[in-house]
């Protein structure tokens, strides 16, 4: 008997409980990951959720963060983003900041004199050499692969003149190269690894960094615990890092990430939820936990098949533009995705964005967005497509490309556009892109800094510097010399004028493709976990060094 | 029958050498490939993307990639994750534990429901308690395995903020935790497969209770368990045997989405993660290692009729 009235109670008592959920409102807790005069604890093991498997180990090989979360606390960088002001770089394993030559050709790094491999070596110059020169000068014949070479083009030659220096040949002044010393992929490995096996890194974790490798189940987790022999020290002179070790979990569903967080088994998960899921843990944990959000450097692109009829036709890539009101969409799906901003190629309010006011001066860009409409079926009208139908190609990930196309989609028809949602894994996706086997694709990019350089690597033309990078596939020569312009600009001001330029020219005249909403990141975690800041990125700030945890 | 069971060995070979091929040419018709997924997003030139696939072997023509592989399988060799680039044996050794574990257990739950209650539901037939059962079996069919395991996961959190370990400990490092990690998912997997077992349990008793040696029992005079359990039960398990075992050849790899639920590090799991990174080399390994566990099984099924039926003979 009384078995039987056990159910009915217990679903009652489920129902009763996420109606009262239902009828909170979501706590948000404040951004700052520690409170003001509060002294760092030592100890303790951080346990933190990674959403998919690292490929091989090899910073340098790799493009994703799965590798960087779960490794980078093993290794040193150059320089790196102080954890502090995530906008500021700091020396790492270098011993200060790189100084110029007067002619701007030659970039000199002194190192630091402490710096230890796990296993007890000193690192030298040569090190550093052997790490940017497998980076920058890849050793192709013995299987050595490096997707970022490419940044460092302007690199003609590292040099290491006595053991603690390290010099940078540049071809040409680069506004960027000293920030793009900090890296996050650029791990600082052992000459003397490479030189016995190039590929050495791909399988095998040996580095400087804050934590030593302490294994790893495959497809399940990865553990590093304290480096006695780490270098850094915090303000107060105390070494680093405060943790004595952490595990990496990989969870590759995201509501089993939400599950382990809610259920204290994870504290926090470094790349981000969506706002659903960091309301559901606020009503679920309300005194156990804490959010950071902040504006990401990601932002998905509509791509225009230039080569396709009638997408050469820079009207028709306008009215595309034109018809999607940015304001409203921002406002709308940041409620259940991840996206939020309206900006231009540079991340909204960071260092190279455009103003507002000057911002909507640009065709998609105004607030009026009935009036956009108007514009942009005039424009359909008069390039002869006024009920212009196409594919539009998008890869099979739930957040925030669906949301995205469907919103696209619902603007696009309110203007007389068909355009039929073809979604695909990403794989057939990318080859797709790749093929240029699309008539508009949705693209999207993700980087580690506020960079020009990084930023309008896909608007350089599709034969030359933007081959296999600009899906768009134009060429412009009057394009690549703005972009090639601003990288060689040094003068701040006279750069930030220079994108302005460019994004005037790419989004509006030429609109060869145009931004939607730039992504936002949302992370909440158990408020135990302090010092950790989050940043415009999911890339940065990840060798766990200054983190620490609360006792409760 | 030595020379049936050697006959069915051998058969087995050209059964894996034809699931061997199918995948190959399956895998190669996807659209796609694993360096596209790599580098999916990132901006990673054309000739990154070339030199990637030069270095995976993916660059040659097919039929000298089909060479390579079938080369190395005669030397036993599975080769290499494209993926991870660790051997397919070190990445189906850390998952076999697991997925094995959760298929005995889950089977074990099925069993123990399905085979009284598919017994009672027969011997009760059309009365309250038949019909119980059968709601209940029906429930089970209806219900996917992983629905109600995101329902028990909500119900423990709700209730008690308890979720099962997110990671599984092996077996003989703490069996607690080994079972705290599995118990949730192999009832969840265990009801539902329970419920087909329990179906063909009570047909195929109803059958056999309609049989003259059946009623040669009774009026003998036997106790009626012992007609059900001696007489009956038996004669009937032939075809709950195969419907036990082949689903328990299916759960070894067929789980994925309960594995995801749970974040179980299984074979089901790695196959999707393989299929969908486009990793040739450990789809082949893994679809024809599934096969070999399914070819096998029906063997052990095979040999287990000739004991629950000394009729079988096997020439």
């Amino acid at each position: 008997m009384l078995r039987s009235r056990i159910a009915p109670v217990l679903v009652l008592a489920l129902v009763l409980s996420a109606c009262a959920q239902q009828a909170q409102q979501p706590t948000s807790s404040p951004a700052a990951s520690a409170a003001v005069g509060e002294k760092p604890a030592p100890g303790g093991t951080l346990t933190f959720i990674v959403n998919a498997e690292p490929p091989s180990y090899d910073g340098h090989r790799e493009t994703t963060f799965a590798l960087l979360h779960p490794i980078a606390p093993h290794y040193s960088l150059l320089y790196k983003f102080d954890p502090n002001d995530l906008t500021k770089v700091i020396p790492d394993v270098a011993a200060e900041m790189p100084t110029a030559s007067a002619d701007k050709l030659t970039i000199t790094v002194k190192l630091r004199q402490d710096v230890k491999f796990s296993d007890g070596t000193l690192m030298t110059s040569e090190d550093v050499k052997a790490t940017y020169d497998k980076i920058i000068f890849p050793d192709t014949a013995k299987g050595v692969t490096s997707p970022r070479a490419g940044a460092y083009a302007v690199v003609s030659a590292v040099n290491a003149p006595d053991k603690n220096t390290i010099e940078f040949k540049l071809k040409y002044p680069s506004a960027s190269f000293q920030t793009n010393l900090a890296s996050p992929w650029n791990f600082i490995y052992s000459a003397a690894k490479l030189k016995s096996d190039p590929r050495f890194y791909e399988k095998n974790i040996f580095g400087t960094g804050p934590f030593t490798y302490d294994g790893n189940t495959k497809g399940q987790d990865w553990k590093g615990k304290k480096n006695p022999d780490y270098f850094g020290k915090d303000k107060d002179g105390v070494k680093l890092p405060y943790l004595d070790a952490y595990k990496a979990l990989i969870i590759t569903d995201s509501n089993a990430g939400v599950t382990a967080i809610r259920s204290k088994q994870a504290m926090i998960e470094f790349r981000g939820f969506t706002p659903q899921q960091r309301d559901d843990l606020s009503r679920a944990l309300p005194n156990d936990l804490a959010i950071q959000e902040a504006p990401w450097i990601c932002v998905n692109y509509v791509v225009p098949n230039t080569t396709k009829k009638p997408f050469d036709d820079p009207r028709v890539r306008r009215a595309l533009s034109l018809s999607v009101d940015r304001w409203a969409g921002g406002e709308a799906l940041s409620k259940t995705t991840i996206v939020k901003d309206v900006g231009g190629l540079m991340r909204p309010k960071g260092p190279f964005a455009q103003s507002d006011a000057e911002l909507v001066k640009i065709a998609g860009f105004a607030k009026d967005g009935k009036a956009n409409k108007e514009a942009a079926k005039a424009l359909l009208a008069a390039a002869g497509v006024p009920n212009l139908t196409f594919k539009f190609l998008n890869r099979n990930i739930a957040t925030p490309y669906e949301p995205v196309a469907v919103y696209l989609i619902n603007e696009w028809k309110q203007v007389g556009i068909t355009a039929t949602h073809d979604v695909k894994e990403t794989s057939p996706y990318q080859a797709d892109l790749r093929a240029g086997n699309f008539e508009v694709a949705l693209d999207f990019n993700c980087d580690f800094l506020d960079e020009p350089d990084l930023q309008l690597a896909k608007f350089w033309s599709a034969s030359k510097a933007g081959k296999g990078l600009n899906f768009a596939y134009y060429d412009d020569t009057k394009l690549d010399g703005m972009i090639d312009a601003q990288s060689r600009e040094t003068d701040p001001g006279k750069r930030l004028t220079a994108v302005a330029a460019i994004e005037k020219y790419a989004m509006d005249e030429m609109a060869y493709q145009f931004p939607v909403l730039w992504w936002y990141r949302i992370i909440p975690y158990l408020n135990t976990v302090r010092g950790w800041k989050v940043g415009s990125n999911h890339y940065t700030n990840q060798d766990l060094a200054t983190v620490w945890l609360a006792k409760k | 029958m030595r020379r049936y069971i050697v006959g069915r060995l051998l058969l087995m070979i050209p059964t894996l050498i034809g699931v061997a091929i199918l995948t190959f040419v399956i895998m190669r018709a996807v659209p796609g490939d694993i360096v596209e997924l790599r580098y999916a997003g990132s901006n990673v030139p054309q000739s990154v993307i070339d030199q990637e696939r030069a270095l995976l072997g993916l660059d040659k023509p097919l039929w000298e990639q089909f060479v390579d592989w079938m080369t190395a399988l005669a030397r036993f060799d599975l080769g290499q994750s494209l993926w991870t680039g660790h051997s397919v044996i070190e990445e189906v050794q850390v998952r076999m534990p697991l997925s094995i574990e959760l298929a005995i257990l889950a089977t074990l739950f099925a069993v123990v429901l399905a085979i009284p209650f598919g017994v009672i539901a027969a011997v009760k037939q059309d009365t309250w308690i038949d019909y119980v059962i059968r709601v209940f079996s029906i429930g089970g069919l209806a219900m996917p395995s992983f629905w109600i395991g995101i329902m028990m996961v909500l119900i423990t959190l709700t209730l008690w903020g308890w979720a099962p370990p997110v990671v599984f400990t092996p077996l003989f490092d703490d069996p607690i935790a080994n079972l705290a990690g599995l118990i949730l998912p192999a009832i969840a997997v265990g009801y539902r497969y329970s419920a087909v077992s329990m179906r063909m349990t009570r047909s195929t008793v109803l059958e056999v209770l309609r049989e003259d040696y059946v009623r040669t029992a009774r009026a003998k005079g036997l106790r009626e368990t012992l007609v059900v359990v001696r007489h009956a039960l038996r004669n009937a398990l032939l075809p709950v045997v195969t419907v036990v075992s082949l689903e328990f050849a299916f759960l070894i790899g067929g789980l994925v989405v309960t594995e995801q639920v749970f974040n179980l590090n299984g074979i089901g799991k790695l196959l999707v993660d393989a299929v969908t990174h486009r990793d040739y080399t450990l789809v082949q390994a893994l679809v024809l290692l599934l096969a070999a566990v399914f070819v096998i099984v029906n063997f052990v099924v095979d040999m287990v009729y000739v004991v629950l039926d000394p009729r079988i003979r096997y020439s």
